[in-house]
């Protein structure tokens, strides 16, 4: 009952939301709008851009379907670079960005580019770090792996889907510095191509423990194949990931969100930076996109503007420090 | 029969007139996707994504409208891999090998027909697999770690003697080469930069696509230049009757069925793929039956069993996507994009959860079967007329189908710049008479031998022993050394026995298309 009265609150503040932007329209609206996807069909960019891409037409926010475009190259160096020399000043185009996107500018991998080249925009959830084990390891809590690592470095392989100093190996790492393991250049990560074929290794026995993202574990977890240690998560999270308690509880205050989100041109308008903005905003409100957060496993995080320019700081400062401790950036 | 009457399910499902007629159009878009060089399933799919979202379809409907091109691009590529000699697509490369010479004895209507043939056994009997042995099947591909996947890409370099046997160290040189250029790009043990010089494009390696463009379809339109447009192609002769005689039938059953089994297993290993599943499927029947040595000089196994291989692989890779999540192949992994885009997430509980949308793809997978044999046998007259399109015409569409294909994958000029790079060094190795087959090879698995090598020396702290430590890995590793060793033998025992002045069997060793 209270369900039903609450989603029929969000949906009438919705309505009236989406009327805001369509008076605002008249300042800007754009033309054939585009969002690229740093990545091929089938990453996590892809997602993003089809995903929003989608929604915002379906809720009428952008008067034309949104084109998307894949440009891959250099873990979304390429397009950011081609927004940053050629595209500077263009109203009608987002990229989308993540957490993979803060750690390449922090550890300096896209060559003579850093975040103050673009226009933050807004966040569309984001995907809060896990790290699990197989349903029939003897290792019950993140505590219980953290000293098994502590005693011996060389019996724990913990498997990701990204490179070495990507996003899944820094969880790993802040989750050990957070458990008060010294060496850290001592831990066996072992990258994969994607958390799909990291959780594939895990269940065939071949490594230790996962390191991933929520999305990426849903499917198997729902299956009961594999044993969520903690989520790495500020406090419990909404609905049916409830159950799995947080690394913060277990006495390691580790947190990892992977945020997915958009950044324009750094040229853009102030009127089309606005549109854009509070178009997401509003379809992050949406029914629509709640239903599609909830399918996914995306977790809330709602920041606009200067909030996000804020938030995408601050976490590429973190991965500077912890990328330095490791030795990964000088 | 619970499976049975799930599959009954589907075909409701998938009976309706939309449904048919959207796998219907997906065959028909596929085909002559599969069939433009450059454009293969994982970029025809991709293509059409949006086509699905503009008509509003749901899940159902979508994704039996992809997965009929996906199937139709499998059959698609063999037409341009026996009609030009340049794949239609990566997995067809295997097909160039007997299939072009086939047409240039004036059989491409049989090889064709022969071809049609093969893929729908291929891919009829794996979607058979995937209906009954889908659970079984994760299970075992869950038994390859990194050591096992290791093994596997050593027995797939160890059979490449087979296809290159005219000069081995020629052959070993390209395998090299092939190696080499799939170094460049960031490491993804360490993200360290390697052969990159600074240039954020070579980020991200040499795509594989771009690489096959510029060797087989670039080069070729080289050669045309250097000729002036004289002499070359359209020389293929009368393409022969469009049917495939009784006794081929007879001849090449074995090797279908074979090549299925091999090429569907290959198709369930996720990372491997279609193209891994056609170069095994020709290398095992080149081993097993090719007695007279007339394997790569036109022999319908030859290209019956690459064919019947990748399309049998075609319906082994949605097995780990429907079942795990985690795509076989690089077209699955855009498929799976797409149901994610759907609301619909593959994995363990997509059986359980979304029966309708599983048992009505694999039922559309069925009926678009028959179509695309239906359409193919019949239609093989259209594409054949390809080959009378004169080559001063043809070169230019070549050269600009080549450009618009890679052009659309990433939206780059620079990989048209390296397409062209390609494009001359697959001219310079024609000249110098070194296989093209073994590069690709080198390019497409080299990254993947790379990190599961390094990857099972971390798990093992440094350990080499891992990689024989599980019975399934000693068995690959047997397979190997037999399959390396056993051709220096024997090889050297036919070209003993047989008449002096014969050639012994030849790759795709640039040869000059005239």
């Amino acid at each position: 009952m209270s369900f039903i009265s609450r989603s029929r609150h969000v949906l009438a503040a919705a309505v009236v939301a989406a009327v805001v932007p369509l008076s605002a329209a008249v300042a800007f609206e754009p033309t054939n709008p585009e969002c690229i996807a740093p990545a091929n069909p089938g990453g996590g960019w892809d997602f993003t851009c089809r995903q929003a891409g989608k929604a915002l037409y379906d809720l009428k926010l952008v008067p034309q379907p949104i084109q998307v475009s894949n440009m891959t190259g250099g873990s979304g160096g390429v397009a950011f670079a081609h927004i940053v020399s050629k595209r500077n000043d263009d109203d009608n185009v987002i990229v989308a960005a993540s957490s993979a996107t803060s750690t390449r500018l922090a550890q300096g991998a896209f060559p003579g580019m850093n975040k103050d080249q673009v226009n933050w925009l807004g966040s569309v959830g984001a995907d809060y770090g896990v790290i699990a084990v197989s349903k029939d390891s003897p290792i019950k809590t993140l505590p219980e792996l953290m000293d098994k690592i502590k005693a011996d470095p060389t019996s724990i392989s913990v498997a990701g889907g990204s490179a070495v100093g990507g996003w899944d190996h820094l969880k790993v790492l802040n989750t050990a510095r957070k458990a008060g393991i010294e060496n850290l250049r001592q831990i066996k990560y072992v990258p994969f191509e994607g958390g799909g074929e990291a959780v594939t290794q895990l269940l065939g026995g071949h490594v230790q423990a996962f390191s991933g993202d929520i999305s990426e574990a849903k499917g198997f977890v729902d299956s009961g194949d594999i044993k969520v240690l903690a989520v790495l998560a500020p406090e419990r999270l909404p609905g049916e990931f409830g159950k799995f308690p947080t690394a913060t509880e277990q006495g390691i205050p580790a947190v990892g969100a992977n945020w997915r989100g958009f950044y324009g041109p750094g040229g853009m308008s102030d009127e089309a930076q606005k549109y854009w903005a509070d178009s997401l905003r509003t379809m992050y409100d949406s029914p629509e996109w709640q239903k599609i957060m909830e399918n996914n496993g995306l977790m809330p995080l709602k920041l606009y503007g200067d909030e996000f320019e804020a938030f995408v700081a601050e976490q590429i400062k973190d991965t500077e420090d912890l990328s330095r401790e490791i030795g990964l950036i000088k | 029969m619970d499976v049975l009457s799930s599959l009954m399910d589907g075909f409701a499902v998938a009976l309706t007139w939309q449904n048919l007629g959207l796998a219907l159009l997906g065959c028909f878009l596929g085909t002559i996707i599969g069939a433009m060089p450059g454009l293969g399933p994982s970029n025809g799919v991709a293509i059409l994504i949006p086509l699905a979202f503009t008509l509003g379809l749901p899940a159902t409907p979508a994704i039996i409208l992809l997965t009929s091109v996906y199937y139709g691009a499998m059959y698609g590529g063999r037409i341009s891999s026996i009609l030009l000699n340049i794949p239609g697509d990566e997995p067809a490369l295997m097909t160039t090998l007997d299939g072009y010479p086939m047409a240039q004895q004036g059989k491409a209507g049989e090889a064709l027909a022969l071809s049609g043939l093969a893929s729908f056994v291929g891919a009829f009997f794996a979607t058979w697999g995937l209906v009954f042995l889908a659970p079984l099947l994760v299970k075992v591909a869950l038994l390859f770690g990194p050591a096992e996947y290791f093994a596997l890409f050593v027995l797939a370099f160890a059979t490449l003697g087979g296809i290159a046997s005219r000069n081995q160290s020629k052959a070993a040189f390209a395998a090299a080469l092939g190696l080499g250029i799939a170094m460049v790009g960031v490491d993804h043990q360490t993200g360290m930069p390697r052969y990159t010089f600074d240039n954020i494009h070579l980020y991200d390696g040499i795509d594989f696509l771009v690489a096959i463009v510029g060797l087989f379809a670039v080069s070729e339109v080289f050669i045309f230049l250097e000729h002036r447009g004289e002499g070359v192609g359209g020389k293929t002769g009368p393409v022969g009757r469009i049917t495939v005689p009784f006794a081929m039938i007879k001849q090449t059953a074995g090797t279908m069925g074979r090549s299925t089994v091999l090429g569907f297993i290959a198709g369930v290993l996720p990372g491997a793929g279609a193209s891994l599943g056609s170069f095994i499927a020709y290398t095992v029947e080149k081993r097993l039956v090719d007695r007279k040595g007339t394997f790569g000089k036109g022999d319908p196994r030859g290209v019956a069993a690459p064919e019947a291989g990748n399309n049998a692989a075609a319906g082994g890779a949605l097995v780990p996507m429907l079942a795990l999540g985690v795509p076989g192949s690089g077209t699955t992994a855009v498929l799976l994009a797409m149901l994610l885009a759907l609301n619909i997430t593959p994995g363990p509980l997509l059986f359980q959860n979304n029966p309708d949308v599983v048992w009505g793809l694999i039922a559309a997978l069925f009926i678009g079967n028959l179509m695309l044999l239906a359409m193919n046998i019949p239609l093989v007259g259209l594409f054949v007329r390809v080959l009378q399109v004169p080559p001063r015409i043809l070169m230019p569409a070549v050269a600009m189908i080549s450009a618009v294909g890679i052009y659309g994958i990433s939206g780059s000029t620079f990989d048209l710049l390296v397409m062209v790079g390609f494009g001359v060094l697959g001219w310079v190795l024609r000249k110098l008479d070194v296989p093209l087959v073994p590069v690709i090879l080198g390019v497409l698995l080299g990254n993947l031998m790379e990190a599961n090598l390094r990857r099972a020396l971390t798990i093992s702290n440094g350990e080499w022993s891992i990689l024989w430590g599980s019975w399934l890995a000693i068995g690959l590793w047997t397979i190997s050394i037999v399959g390396f060793v056993l051709p220096i033998f024997v090889g050297r025992y036919i070209r003993f026995t047989r008449p002096a002045g014969m050639k012994d069997t030849a790759g795709l060793e640039g040869e000059d298309p005239d």
